[in-house]
């Protein structure tokens, strides 16, 4: 930090997709040489600033962004990521981009190898240019020696362990002349603790010769070690930007968990529940992404149970494989009876619904009207919204029935639609949602399986949501098995909530608990911290 | 003019362009000698002969399997269900019931194993299911020779064994549903009532089952698989049941073909017979997956009517014969367009 002069300034930087907005006046400046530790839940927008910092057609597509970024004090409009490279930001991502049969060295200058002239290029230009091999490995070498890491530059990618590959990842960006921005996405994530130390001294050499890096992880104390300042993003608004002096992984955890615009808990009485009506054990589910690997748990009889956990960490497995969507095995028992697990009929068929967190992809039948997405599974499940024709010779749909179900749970569910035969994919994702709640609620399940219910629907209409389910909880007596990312919902509606991380639970905590508390046990510290951290809840 | 604007985007202008251009054809053909009441009773009959194929296409669609470029799967079930109602010598509404009881269990037997390997392909299955079909007419290029018929109507005289590629049903149930309460009108024009009646029925009964439960599931499948899923309904299952529906009635259909075209036609004859109904269907304004009884209708007259009308005008008008070229060029034209305004479904 010998200079101060800024580098990189986001100014106001706004996003939304069709209305949901993900990122509000979203402002900080990259000074050069400097290291931010941006931190941020799932879904707090980190990605998303880093697609519109780097020009991302996705952006375009879905608006384009309000705000400004600027380079050098000049404001740069991106039109693609090849723009935001030649202005000199450089990003390793979260997956590797490398080409496994290629070695280190062509990787890293890939597209920008070292020519060397032949005859040939006199006739037929320089296309005919051959690479110049030892030049190329030379460069290579020097990029590396820059990192300060060993990497063998004739190694085939595909023969690398894992943090190789990181490490020329961020050597093929750095390689780039211009560089002077380099993103990295969670590159700690796949390291082994030693790997991740070499990279952090990596980061600390390369600021020193005055690049700018920002820094994105879940690995709080790498963020607090690495980082000289650090950025914390919640529902898309900047709510901490300091420097990293003095701050403990603790104040970050809470600083992310925390909302200032808390959905209050309504009432703050407990509630007790004696019988069980659900349980699971030794539950394992292969949903890719999200897998689960040791579940035990016990839901009572008319509670609202609350399952969180950061993403990948397999708290959507859960759900999805008790319901049978993908491969799951174990012990499962609703009302002491065994749940056939892989068939999702029977599940059904048991007294248990699932509304989905991928709404447009499970949840709803997006080209079809409002009166078969809400009563389908009722029809197909229960025969339910069938009648007669033909002195009983066929069943057909009672669409008058289906046409008063729907517009019940119009009324009750206040959706906002024009009629109940518009299509689904018309709707907002608020409203989409209310359908999905709907279609469970007409089957009238014993046990009601919710998944994100809330995610990519605005803060209006998450409220609607949470107080339908409340209700339904509260008025019949519907367990509920509340699946989500957003702690603050879980605490605001659910008696008892569970976290997971790796598959496995690592704690069950009252709503009431303290909020570093549960980020404590989200954010992987917890075997060091998760003692200290239920002693203060 | 707004409420023109509105009729054309509900109906689609492409098809109100070919209706116009249809009716156009109707009023130019008197000035070349075409007659019209025999052109509206040829547009009629061949509408009552295809619209068991273009119907054919609909649970397919409807289940997500896409169109049916397999349907000559089901038209060789029929062509086994007529050639055993001859052999067996059945005559008249025997012959012509019997002919599609006879391939019933054929087509069940083909759609079901056709349905195994589409749902082993998904996403890939209409360029699958066209090569099934074309597969499917060559292999029995070479049994309708080696199969064990020996009705002396069917077969080859020289050899005494083999069936003959076209094999006429005058003796057996030609007409049968052709002259079911005909309504003839001057010497040219005839209704026919009973294939008319026969379409219809079939269509309201397809209109019935995609009412029913299992209509509904299939209907879902085809929209979101993944949704149909979550709600519980085999996905494969349904995809099967529509794939062998769809096969069923293609074997009905190439017999109320015979029955009115007079003759059965075999070896390389099923070939290009999807082609037809996908065209159909597709002007009739179904995307590739969804599909109603309107657009059955709507398609397999306007198809119909142009396959009809354009090569006898144009023929006259040209004072040549061309019309095997000319329909060939409006057919695989019409199926060229249709294919490239199919409606993009999100998923």
């Amino acid at each position: 930090m010998e200079t101060t002069d800024t580098l990189l300034s986001l100014q106001n930087i706004s996003k939304d997709f069709y209305g949901n907005v993900v990122l509000q006046d979203v402002c900080f400046d990259v000074r050069r040489g400097e290291i931010i530790g941006l931190v941020g839940e799932n879904g707090a927008g980190k990605t998303t600033l880093m697609r519109i910092l780097f020009g991302m057609n996705v952006i375009r597509e879905t608006g384009g962004y309000r705000g400004k970024v600027c380079i050098d004090g000049q404001e740069v409009h991106f039109q693609s990521p090849f723009d935001a490279l030649d202005a000199g930001i450089g990003m390793a991502h979260q997956e590797f981009s490398l080409i496994p049969g290629f070695t280190t060295t062509e990787n890293i200058v890939l597209n920008r190898e070292s020519m060397r002239p032949t005859v040939f290029n006199d006739v037929f230009g320089d296309r005919m240019s051959v690479l110049d091999r030892p030049l190329m490995k030379q460069r290579a070498a020097a990029t590396i020696a820059k990192l300060g890491v060993n990497l063998d530059p004739d190694t085939l990618v595909s023969e690398m362990p894992v943090g190789h590959k990181q490490f020329t990842e961020i050597a093929r960006e750095i390689n780039r002349e211009k560089t002077r921005i380099l993103v990295l996405d969670e590159p700690t994530a796949v390291l082994t603790e030693t790997e991740a130390e070499v990279l952090i001294q990596a980061l600390r050499k390369l600021a020193a010769s005055g690049i700018a890096i920002i820094f994105i992880s879940h690995r709080l104390h790498e963020v607090i070690e690495v980082a000289d300042r650090v950025v914390v993003l919640r529902d898309g608004v900047i709510v901490k930007d300091t420097p990293t002096e003095g701050v403990t992984v603790r104040d970050i955890a809470s600083w992310m968990v925390g909302r200032q615009v808390s959905v209050e808990r309504a009432e703050e009485e407990v509630r007790s529940f004696t019988e069980d009506i659900f349980s699971v054990s030794r539950l394992w589910v292969d949903m890719p992404g999200e897998t689960v690997k040791d579940m035990n748990f016990t839901v009572k009889k008319g509670e609202i149970f609350g399952i969180g956990g950061l993403a990948g960490q397999g708290k959507l497995g859960i759900p999805n494989g008790i319901m049978g969507l993908f491969p799951a095995g174990g012990e499962v028992r609703l009302h002491g009876k065994p749940v056939p697990l892989n068939q999702p009929r029977l599940a059904l068929e048991m007294g248990m619904a699932f509304v989905s967190e991928d709404r447009r992809g499970v949840g709803l039948l997006l080209e079809e009207s409002l009166e078969w997405n809400i009563a389908f599974t009722a029809m197909q499940i229960q025969d339910k919204y069938l009648r007669p024709v033909l002195g009983g010779l066929f069943k057909i749909r009672d669409e008058a029935a289906m046409r008063d179900l729907t517009l019940g749970y119009i009324d009750i569910l206040n959706i906002k639609c024009t009629s109940p035969s518009q299509k689904a994919v018309e709707l907002s994702g608020g409203n989409q949602q209310k359908i999905c709640l709907a279609k469970s609620f007409a089957i009238a399940p014993d046990l009601l399986f919710v998944s994100e219910p809330t995610r990519g629907i605005d803060i209006g209409a998450k409220r609607l949501v949470l107080d339908a389910l409340y209700k339904y909880n509260r008025e019949l007596g519907m367990t509920i098995v509340m699946v989500s990312s957003e702690l603050e919902e879980l605490r605001s509606i659910c008696d008892r909530v569970a976290i997971v991380d790796e598959g496995r639970i690592t704690g069950i905590l009252p709503p009431t608990a303290k909020l570093e508390a549960f980020g404590l046990l989200m954010t992987g510290e917890r075997v060091s911290q998760t003692s200290k951290g239920s002693a203060d809840a | 003019m707004r409420s023109l604007k509105a009729f054309g985007a509900e109906f689609g202008w492409p098809r109100i362009i070919i209706f116009l251009f249809l009716v156009a054809l109707f009023f130019a053909a008197p000035t070349v000698g075409v007659r019209v009441d025999a052109s509206l009773s040829d547009v009629f009959n061949r509408f009552g002969q295809n619209a068991l194929f273009v119907l054919a296409l609909v649970p397919m669609i409807q289940s997500g399997c896409g169109l049916n470029f397999g349907l000559s799967l089901g038209i060789i079930a029929g062509l086994l269900g007529a050639t055993l109602s001859v052999q067996f010598g059945l005559h008249g509404a025997v012959g012509f019931f019997g002919a599609i009881v006879l391939a019933s269990p054929f087509a069940m037997l083909f759609g079901w194993l056709y349905g195994k390997l589409l749902n082993k392909v998904k996403g890939e299955e209409m360029t699958i299911a066209m090569y099934v079909g074309f597969a499917s007419v060559m292999f029995m290029c070479i049994m309708w020779l080696l199969l064990p018929y020996s009705a002396p109507d069917m077969i080859w005289g020289y050899a005494g064994k083999g069936l003959r590629t076209t094999i006429s049903v005058e003796n057996y149930w030609i007409h049968i549903l052709n002259n079911f309460g005909v309504v003839a009108w001057g010497p040219f024009f005839r209704f026919p009532t009973g294939e008319i009646l026969f379409v219809a029925f079939a269509a309201f009964l397809m209109w019935l089952f995609l009412r029913t439960k299992t209509g509904t599931a299939m209907t879902a499948v085809g929209s979101n698989p993944d949704y149909a899923r979550a709600s519980g309904i085999s996905v494969d299952k349904m995809r099967i049941i529509s794939v062998m529906i769809s096969t069923m009635l293609g074997a009905a259909g190439i017999i109320v073909y015979q029955q009115s075209f007079g003759f059965i036609q075999l070896y390389g004859a099923p070939l290009a017979m999807p082609f037809t109904a996908i065209a159909a269907i597709l002007i009739g304004g179904a995307s590739v997956n969804k599909a109603n009884m309107l657009n059955v209708v709507v398609g397999a007259f306007l198809f119909q009517g142009l396959l009809t009308m354009t090569p006898s005008v144009i023929n006259s008008a040209l004072q040549t014969d061309m019309s095997e070229v000319v329909r060939i060029i409006v057919s695989n034209g019409i199926i060229i367009y249709a294919l490239t305004r199919k409606t993009k479904v999100t998923k």
